[in-house]
């Protein structure tokens, strides 16, 4: 059998935790094809069958599946779905949202969020904010996956020519109306796929105090991520949160300022290569996972971190 | 308007979770339990949802063992009108809670389902997505706003964009995101009254769901642990580590 991974897109460009998505998928089964649901997406269908890893491309395109509703993304994979062993999907909130509602349907008890493939039916998963690390193996005929995108590599672009195959819209919910959607465009990298994130919590005291951040990050071409307490007292918005309920991150650099470290947050972000943690209080738990601790008055030591970063002739980008 | 509210009992979100040596799981015994924080959040809106005049009653739901009653009875003692705890012991996945909750929902005929998103002992998050599913219903995720129009909802979602505003028919599925509402604390007088609020019983082998889990837990184990690291004294320390020594600046 074959594993059909669903991809995320905007219905002009493929979503870059696909591409991590892609490589578990592979490695669960090299048979891999991809289903492109959306509205007027051939771009994206095209840029799928040039990655590698995937074998077949299954394009369905109506007006309908323009703003990816559950409702009906969901008829299209059951009806795609006979001749697979795995459905994947990333775990982000495009498939969390997603796969619960498939795999209900198809009468599966999902695997969500998995860091690794062990076999074609074992993976291992986080519980617990990831506290522990659980070894589970899947007894169902068709398995319901998702992945958790930082834990994989992405797949790469190109070099592939899968064949794209054009096949019927299913049958169309109207529970559901879409209304609006609120980006926030920025020209930073993304925080889910950065090299640097700059995080500020609580201790910013003020949104207008993200300031001192946003230098910082302009200067290493970092994301900027927050603590859950500054995105509930309002400094910044929801996108940026990194913790238990909001983004997971992985960058090579993790800089935490005014951050306690309470579980939640450490659980999106305590498998960053290099972690630097900059509070007053010298026992807050974040330094209990950082390597570079600095116990000083952020509003103090911000700048002249900004002042110190200027003086080096490169900084890696 | 009646609207049910799904909630769950489970390690307090401030302890310190520990995995059992065996690797048969973590440790559950002597530890704080309480209500998964994002379910207390769907127990507010649905209240003040009460409290607005736009919904008559507000019914709380658990699955679990006999102690997953406690959730039933802080939610009364927030403003639940009524109780019921279906009676599951040992695992009971995602899949198989959304059956109960079907064969509850069929039975107690609410408007509207309420929920937390995730709950923060096994991280799934797909309970709400699979009830909806099972009943053919709409589904809101991650609601952090919920606006109850004449026959819709009008639910924003945060999502990894930014925020998503939906429309959903009713009868529905809405589960609720930490930013949601402020969730208010039981007064000792309504912890009282509450216990005189009706709170029924139900085996869940008496609702004809099968609930033998599909997942086979091998084992539970410790993430790898960070090796310590060190202080530095200043900013200048701090700059010249991350560039000489780690080399990611």
């Amino acid at each position: 059998m074959s594993a059909l991974l669903i991809a995320e897109h905007n219905n002009k460009e493929v979503k870059p935790f696909t591409l991590n998505a892609i490589t578990a998928a592979s490695q669960i089964d090299q048979d891999l094809h991809v289903l492109v649901i959306g509205y007027s997406c051939e771009a994206v269908a095209k840029s799928i069958s040039e990655i590698p890893n995937v074998k077949k491309v299954i394009h369905v395109d109506d007006a309908v599946y323009e703003n990816y509703l559950p409702e009906n993304f969901t008829p299209v994979v059951i009806k795609n779905s006979e001749n697979y062993s795995h459905i994947v999907c990333s775990a982000n909130t495009f498939g969390k949202n997603l796969m619960p509602r498939i795999a209900a349907l198809l009468d599966t008890s999902q695997v969500s969020d998995i860091i690794k493939v062990i076999s074609g039916d074992t993976f291992l998963r986080p519980i617990y904010a990831g506290n522990a690390f659980a070894t589970v193996k899947s007894t169902d005929a068709k398995k319901c996956i998702t992945i958790r995108p930082t834990s994989f590599d992405p797949a790469p672009t190109s070099g592939g020519s899968a064949e794209i195959v054009k096949t019927d819209k299913a049958e169309v919910s109207n529970l559901t109306k879409f209304i609006k959607r609120e980006e926030v465009k920025s020209d930073r990298p993304e925080l889910g796929t950065a090299r640097v994130v700059i995080s500020g919590g609580r201790g910013m005291g003020s949104g207008d105090n993200f300031k001192l951040i946003t230098a910082i990050a302009d200067k290493l071409n970092a994301a900027i991520g927050a603590s859950r307490a500054a995105v509930d007292a309002g400094y910044i918005t929801n996108d940026h949160q990194v913790g238990q309920t909001g983004k997971v991150v992985v960058p090579d650099l993790y800089i935490a300022v005014g951050i306690s470290g309470a579980i939640q947050h450490l659980a999106g972000m305590k498998e960053s290569k290099i972690i630097v943690a900059i509070n007053k209080d010298g026992e807050a738990p974040i330094f209990s996972v950082a390597d570079y601790g600095l116990e000083a008055d952020l509003f103090e030591a911000l700048p002249q971190f900004l002042e110190e970063l200027n003086k080096l002739n490169t900084i890696q980008k | 308007m009646k609207i049910l509210v799904a909630v769950k009992r489970v390690i307090d979100y401030n302890v310190q979770v520990r995995v059992k040596e065996d690797g048969t799981g973590v440790v559950t015994e002597n530890v704080k339990m309480s209500t998964n924080p994002p379910d207390d959040n769907a127990i507010e809106e649905a209240v003040k949802i009460k409290e607005s005049g736009k919904a008559k009653e507000v019914v709380a739901v658990t699955i679990g063992e006999d102690k997953a009653q406690e959730t039933v009875r802080k939610a009364l003692a927030v403003g639940a009108d009524k109780g019921i705890h279906v009676k599951v012991d040992g695992v009971t996945e995602p899949l198989a809670v959304s059956k109960i909750l079907q064969k509850i929902v069929e039975k107690e005929k609410p408007d509207l389902v309420f929920m937390g998103k995730q709950a923060i002992d096994d991280d799934c998050n797909q309970t709400g997505q699979m009830l909806a599913a099972l009943l053919n219903w709409p589904q809101a995720t991650f609601a952090s706003k919920i606006v109850v129009k004449e026959k819709s909802l009008e639910v924003t979602r945060e999502v990894d964009e930014g925020l998503e505003t939906i429309e959903t028919n009713i009868p529905a599925i809405v589960t609720c995101d930490l930013r949601l509402n402020e969730p208010r604390y039981a007064s000792l007088p309504n912890i009282m009254k509450a216990k005189k609020k009706p709170l029924e019983q139900i085996n869940a082998s008496d609702l004809g769901v099968d609930t033998k889990p599909r997942i086979e837990q091998i084992k539970v184990e410790e993430p790898p642990k960070r090796k310590a690291g060190i202080k530095v004294k200043n900013i200048e320390e701090l700059v010249q580590k991350l560039k000489n020594e780690a080399k990611v600046i």
